[in-house]
């Protein structure tokens, strides 16, 4: 059984590897939006001063100074809530980013609806179908703060061109290892099961691990996949529970349309169909309200992937 | 900075450059004529006098970086690269065709000699700027950027981001200049969106405003000297251009914004330069 440490929030995980790669790397730059604190940036600004630019709220600007920085050999990071760095800054980070790619990194802090009490405005669910479309984009949605500090790293170590982060606000369990092999573009096999996989991105991994343990109570047992690179996405490890299993559901705090769970999809389709079920947020806008509450009402919780479970297995062949 | 050429020679450069433009976007059979033939002299300016470039060794890193921030104009810079050296003239012609390294728009991504970025999108190319005059500082590097912008760009907003930004960092390894030719799309850009009064907005975004005439070489030259001994602020060259420049029939006729003339016009345009 995979078991929590303790409740950590993701943002920790971006702080700590940025750090660490700016002792690393002396070509790291990091660039503020007046929100640096809040996305843990302030660990690198206290350390490195002299590579910390404050920039203001002007996100676009930010983009654009990113890419200038990176045109003359520097890896620039920049990080803001991802509703703005992903998508006040969509059209900049396409052409100047993403046309010349260029190894800008990007932040997309409180992502999901369990961003809570600020509401609709700053909970990011949308930034996973975006970020993706873009050609040359690397897209990493780490599960939890560990993960993020490997996933802050191996996105300048392990990828060339473009990144973008995603990770979230609230403290959620922390329950990967440090010495865990995170390479961008595989997936983890979490946990055992032939019955149905579900394959889960984030934040929802843990609640796909806490399904797939009441599942195995009444003898389904489910596969556990933890897809922390959206994009290039793990085919084979996708095309192999497709055919091992028979059935998918995935999960996800952002819009089901054009999302993670599309990206899965879209690799199943084309290599080997089976039913699938879509855990996210059913095309609305989120609201204010405390996390937990905010995930049952919207149906993100490990109860609503077993019930996607329960349907998705009567349709399997 | 040399001054290897006068100011005659320059002035035939810039009228070559012209008919380079005319011939490629009319083989091409679409581009933006007015606004490139606008730019001539400026272009002519910086490449055979003002930037530190070198056209064997293209990306050496103490190069003066050349950023275009309005990449519909590309055939000027095309044209200008190409007289400089960069590549054979005649790919000139193979402007916005299948397989190209002259795209529609400057893309790094098709490797033409000379190009330092791709861009489009209006309004992005002053935030690049700053990033890299910002690099060029920290590592204590003499190089310079260069930016061009449009004056129906500045309607932009991210354009006043970045503006903030290069006075706040004191950037005074950054010269932009605005291509003045009261013209967009839609018409002249008092009736499409007032930008005036323009000096007076750069001031109080903290920046050093020089003026000249954007289609007189030797003005042009010399205000980008002054700009380089500039101590403290970012520099913007209000440059006043006619759209068209050169060509009698079509100057200030913001119609020619994004025409391109028939190989026939092209001709009788070549013999009318002026
Ligand atoms: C963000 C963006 N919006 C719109 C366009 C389409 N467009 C291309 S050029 C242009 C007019 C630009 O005016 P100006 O900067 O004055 O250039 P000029 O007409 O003088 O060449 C427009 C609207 C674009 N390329 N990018």
């Amino acid at each position: 059984m995979i078991r929590k440490t303790n409740n950590i929030p993701t943002r920790v995980g971006f702080g700590e590897g940025l750090k660490e790669l700016g002792k690393k790397n002396k070509n790291i730059i990091a660039l503020g939006a007046d929100i640096t604190a809040s996305v843990n940036m302030n660990l690198f600004a206290e350390e490195f001063p002299e590579r910390f630019y404050s920039l203001g709220i002007a996100e676009q600007n930010i983009v654009g100074v990113a890419a200038g920085f990176a045109l003359d050999n520097k890896i620039p990071f920049f990080s803001t809530y991802a509703v703005f760095s992903a998508l006040r800054t969509t059209d900049q980070i396409r052409v100047s980013v993403c046309y010349n790619n260029l190894p800008v990194k990007i932040g997309g802090a409180h992502a999901g609806i369990s961003v809570g009490a600020d509401g609709a405005t700053h909970q990011a669910l949308e930034d996973i179908a975006i970020m993706r479309v873009l050609p040359n984009m690397t897209v990493i949605s780490p599960c939890d703060a560990t993960q993020t500090k490997l996933a802050t790293i191996a996105s300048v170590e392990q990828v060339k061109g473009p990144a973008y982060i995603r990770y979230g606000r609230d403290a959620v369990p922390n329950f990967t290892s440090e010495n865990q092999e995170f390479i961008i573009g595989k997936g983890q096999e979490l946990v055992k099961g032939n019955d149905i996989t579900i394959i889960a991105t984030g934040h929802m991994v843990w609640e796909a691990i806490k399904a797939a343990e009441e599942l195995g109570k009444n003898k389904i047992l489910a596969r556990v996949i933890n897809i922390h690179t959206i994009k290039p996405i793990d085919k084979e490890i996708i095309i192999k529970a497709a055919k091992e299993t028979g059935a998918i559901v995935t999960a996800e705090e952002h819009q089901i349309m054009g999302g993670f769970g599309s990206a899965v999809a879209e690799v199943v389709v084309a290599n080997n169909p089976v039913p699938m079920e879509f855990i996210g947020m059913n095309n609305q806008f989120g609201e204010s309200g405390e996390p937990e509450k905010l995930l049952v009402k919207y149906k993100m919780k490990s109860k609503n992937i077993i019930d996607a479970v329960k349907r998705v297995l009567q349709r399997k062949k | 900075m040399d001054n290897k050429y006068t100011i005659l020679e320059l002035t035939d450069i810039a009228k070559e450059i012209r008919k380079d433009i005319l011939l490629s976007i009319s083989e091409a059979g679409s581009g933006h004529t007015g606004g490139s033939l606008g730019l001539a002299d400026v272009f002519t300016s910086l490449y055979f006098n003002i930037l530190n470039h070198n056209p064997q060794n293209p990306n050496y890193n103490n190069r003066d970086r050349l950023i275009l921030s309005i990449g519909h104009v590309a055939p000027v810079l095309y044209a200008a690269l190409a007289n400089a050296g960069y590549f054979s003239k005649s790919e000139l012609l193979s402007l916005r065709k299948l397989g190209t390294r002259l795209q529609g728009h400057p893309g790094k991504n098709h490797n033409l000699p000379g190009i330092e970025l791709s861009s489009g999108s209006l309004g992005q190319g002053l935030s690049i700027s700053v990033g890299l005059a910002l690099s060029a500082k920290s590592d204590k590097k003499k190089w310079k950027v260069y930016t061009i912008l449009g004056d129906g760009e500045l309607q932009e907003g991210s354009i006043w981001e970045a503006a903030m930004s290069a006075a706040h960092y004191k950037l005074n390894n950054l010269i932009a200049l605005v291509d003045r030719n009261h013209v967009q799309i839609d018409g002249q850009t008092n009736k499409v969106m007032d930008i005036e009064p323009l000096a007076e907005k750069w001031k109080a975004f903290g920046w050093n405003v020089l003026n000249c005439n954007g289609n007189n070489i030797a003005e042009i030259i010399d205000t980008y000297k002054i700009a380089n001994s500039e101590k403290t602020k970012p520099t913007v060259i209000i440059a006043e251009t006619v759209m068209g420049k050169g060509v009698p029939e079509i100057e200030g006729n913001y119609l020619w914004h994004g025409k391109a003339p028939s190989k026939e016009q092209a001709k009788l345009f070549i013999n009318s330069l002026r």
